[in-house]
């Protein structure tokens, strides 16, 4: 019989008193994504479990404290981990439209000492996957971003991000589907709607769905 | 549907809620529900009501009402001055209103939110399996939006029990909201304080800042600085304590984003947000360090307070 595939790297530390946070890695990888969606999908069936949300490498468990302590709880999830997951199906193409104009876009090209022609190659080479939808209605944190791009959130978020938004930080990239807050940083806008209050679930993107964006002009 | 109050003036911002939509979270949407959780359930239980139905959640400024059909209702949470035509109208307590009664607020308030329950429960736009308005989306509660003078309050149901006015919450059982103690268990990126940065956090007073409202409050203190590599984002909790990149402290409340990337240094205790829901811009306030156990006592004690409101009589 094979042993159950270890988790060095999990961690798994309380988020208050009725959740916690289990922690897969701290790499931005899609075989960890694969397994935190897997995790919090067996999570879910569980009894004492009242949600679980996957994070990039990560799942939040909000779970029942008249029925699981974090100590029952962080022991069936040492257990879930150490499963393999199921094969994943690939994830439906989304092909977005952007318009490279945002208010951060010749800051963030004059940091990263690239042309703007560069900067728009680099955004729109790549298939990215939806890693997590969460944040705010119908936002979907899409990865990897080309290294060249990376920069850290800003220090001070804007109170007020536009709708439609196309924004990078860190090796991530992602669009705001409503004016709110946010700290990534601006680069381009598209007229694809991702927040559909009316559907149910109500956003276009789903984890693990893929998406390419295209340059359009303004 | 029963129309029973009439909305003449709608307060400062006057909302529908009950206990919010978990389920819709891994699309993103906020959970939302009442903010003081403990003082929306009471204010059902008064009624007779399930602590599940939606209830009007009062911001410092509460609505004046008329009531269009006799109904049993009751106010629980900050003291927003209730007054029945003219009268002071008591808190924690159930109250009959007949056709016509008036109810208003004065100038005395403390604290910052009062829910209103009405016997048989709020009607309101569900949306995603809750009524809590959702202000981001415009979707949920009255149209998506905070009530407005004209709107008409229905009640979702016949009342369970026959209309009971006088049952009412214990004083002793009451919170004190002036206490303004925020319990909270380490978080899970605590170790990205320096020494120093975690013992400002348990033990500095902070000021709830202009910044404040139901998706959480930004902290006026000392600044925390935070070490490390840049998080990957991870799903949220409300009453977590997150470090932004400034080295500013901002709790999150009922309307909280689903996810970040931020360190979460501490999470205040679930008996402790009534607590911190009461709080108000300009408001000092500490957080007290509380081991996971102590914390199930505190929610506890709040659970065995509502079940004193379960039983037939007043």
């Amino acid at each position: 019989m094979p042993a159950p595939r270890s988790t060095p790297r999990l961690r798994i530390q309380p988020l208050g008193d009725t959740a916690l946070l289990a922690e897969l890695g701290t790499r931005l990888d899609t075989a960890l994504n694969t397994r935190a969606i897997a995790l919090a999908a067996a999570l879910k069936k569980r009894r004492d479990v009242r949600h679980a949300i996957a994070g990039y490498a990560s799942v939040t468990v909000h779970f029942d404290p008249n029925q699981a302590t974090h100590d029952s709880l962080a022991a069936a999830i040492k257990r879930l981990a150490a499963k393999r997951p199921p094969m994943e199906e690939p994830g439906r193409l989304h092909r977005i439209p952007v318009t490279y104009d945002g208010p951060d876009f010749v800051d963030v090209a004059a940091r990263l000492d690239l042309s703007p022609e560069k900067i728009i190659e680099l955004h729109t080479k790549p298939i990215y996957r939806v890693f997590m939808v969460g944040f705010v209605p119908g936002w979907a944190y899409l990865g990897p971003l080309a290294e060249e791009l990376e920069l850290p959130r800003r220090d001070v978020p804007r109170t007020q991000v536009a709708a439609g938004s196309v924004a990078i930080a860190g090796r991530q990239s992602g669009i705001y589907p409503l004016p709110t807050p946010g700290g990534w940083h601006l680069i381009g806008r598209t007229s694809v709607k991702l927040f559909l209050p009316d559907s149910d679930p109500p956003c276009l993107f789903r984890a693990g769905d893929r998406v390419k964006f295209f340059a359009t002009q303004a | 549907v029963t129309p029973v109050l009439r909305v003449q003036t709608p307060g400062l911002l006057t909302t529908v809620q009950d206990l919010g939509r978990p389920n819709a979270i891994s699309a993103g949407v906020q959970s939302g529900g009442a903010m003081d959780r403990f003082a929306h359930s009471a204010a059902n239980l008064l009624v007779g009501n399930d602590p599940g139905l939606a209830t009007l959640e009062c911001t410092l400024i509460g609505p004046s009402l008329v009531a269009e059909h006799a109904c049993l209702i009751a106010f629980a949470g900050a003291e927003l001055d209730p007054h029945i035509n003219g009268a002071p109208a008591p808190m924690w307590t159930g109250v009959l209103l007949g056709e016509g009664d008036r109810l208003t607020f004065g100038p005395e308030r403390d604290g910052a939110r009062m829910y209103i329950a009405v016997a048989g429960g709020v009607e309101a736009d569900r949306w995603l399996g809750s009524l809590s308005t959702n202000l981001m989306a415009a979707r949920g509660g009255m149209r998506g939006q905070p009530l407005r003078s004209g709107d008409v309050i229905a009640i979702a149901g016949e009342p369970k029990i026959p209309a009971v006015a006088g049952r009412s919450l214990a004083q002793q059982l009451r919170p004190d909201y002036s206490d303004h103690i925020l319990h909270a268990i380490p978080g899970p990126h605590v170790k990205r304080l320096t020494p120093e940065g975690r013992a400002l956090l348990f033990g500095a007073p902070f000021n709830v800042s202009r910044d404040a409202d139901r998706m959480g409050y930004r902290l006026d203190g000392p600044r925390l600085v935070t070490s490390g590599d840049e998080l990957l984002s991870f799903g949220l909790v409300s009453g977590a304590v997150q470090v932004s990149h400034n080295g500013q402290p901002i709790i999150l409340m009922a309307d909280h984003q689903t996810a970040g990337g931020y360190p979460v240094v501490a999470t205040v205790v679930s008996a402790a947000l009534p607590i911190a829901a009461q709080l108000l811009p300009g408001d000092e306030l500490r957080f007290e360090e509380m081991t996971i156990e102590r914390a199930r006592k505190m929610r506890d004690g709040l659970a065995a307070a509502l079940d004193t409101l379960r039983s037939a009589g007043p």
